[in-house]
């Protein structure tokens, strides 16, 4: 996948060329946020006009205790008290809000491609979202600076005997690549952005 | 910002009540956000400066945590909801 980046626009939004495959991995990105931070549950009427949520309990999957962290550091009986509170009442807010980003994302950008045009709401949606993926892909390859230094060292022994590793590492590997490539293309909407 | 594991790094925080005390939002280090984000972050949502906001990023990412803004609790969970729309890991509590 060549990147071209972002470029400014004036008005505040940004254009970007994407060919079919790029399009194909933005698309499907955008679509695994919105399957993985559902939808919140419906609510009574007086539950929902005093903005009341349903859930008050940190998420056990790691990814999405990430996505929806706690608001307090839960280290005592008071702190995990008023983190329950803070997420009864914004929980459902943040789902919605990371759910219409990745939305946006995914409207804007056609199936196979092309030059994208985005105003600036849009753009912070993309901003936001292409961020919320970097945080679920991190996040499932446990990510972090060991991660890279160990990847690294094993792109260079791989070098002269190649098809070690089997389906697994492949995977790793083909995600791996997915986030780095997104953390380019955050990174250059952030610079055609402050331009 | 990669660093070591963040979770070890998590100091003590009280939350006894001490109505004289100010509240603070903390900002936490983990290892996907990028340094140019989380200052393009700090500049939207508190409107600092560039050099500040990139100042209090290289905080986060060298001491594992810094706080970014303080005031009454209210406004402190606003700035810990906007945060965590944006994606920062980000707590609050009554300074100490």
């Amino acid at each position: 996948m060549a990147f071209g980046g972002f470029r400014g626009l004036r008005g505040g939004g940004v254009r970007i060329e994407l060919d079919s495959e790029e399009a194909t991995v933005l698309r499907s990105m955008a679509q695994l946020v919105l399957e993985l931070v559902e939808a919140p549950e419906e609510q009574d009427e007086l539950a929902a006009m005093v903005g009341i949520g349903s859930n008050s309990e940190t998420p056990e999957d790691p990814v999405l205790a990430r996505l929806l962290p706690d608001a307090y550091a839960k280290d005592g009986e008071e702190g995990a008290t008023a983190a329950a509170e803070f997420r009864r009442y914004t929980e459902d807010g943040l789902r919605q809000s990371k759910r219409a980003n990745a939305a946006a994302m995914l409207a804007s950008i056609p199936e196979s491609g092309g030059q994208v045009e985005l105003d600036a709401e849009t753009a912070q949606a993309w901003m936001k979202s292409l961020n919320d993926v970097r945080l679920i892909l991190g996040t499932r390859l446990n990510v972090d600076e060991e991660t890279l230094t160990q990847r690294e060292q094993d792109r260079q022994s791989r070098q002269g005997r190649r098809g070690g590793g089997g389906e697994d590492a492949e995977a790793t590997e083909a995600a791996l690549n997915i986030y780095d490539w997104l953390s380019g293309m955050q990174d250059s909407l952030i610079r055609a952005i402050q331009d | 910002m990669p660093t070591a594991p963040v979770e070890l790094e998590r100091p003590d925080t009280e939350h006894t009540a001490k109505p004289e005390l100010p509240w603070v939002t903390i900002v936490w280090n983990d290892p996907v956000n990028l340094v140019s984000y989380v200052t393009y972050v700090f500049q939207q949502v508190f409107g600092y400066s560039r050099r500040k906001a990139h100042k209090l990023t290289m905080e986060v990412h060298h001491n594992g945590r810094a706080v970014v803004s303080s005031g009454s609790r209210e406004e402190m969970e606003r700035d810990v909801a906007t945060l965590h729309d944006y994606g920062l890991w980000a707590t609050l509590q009554q300074d100490k």
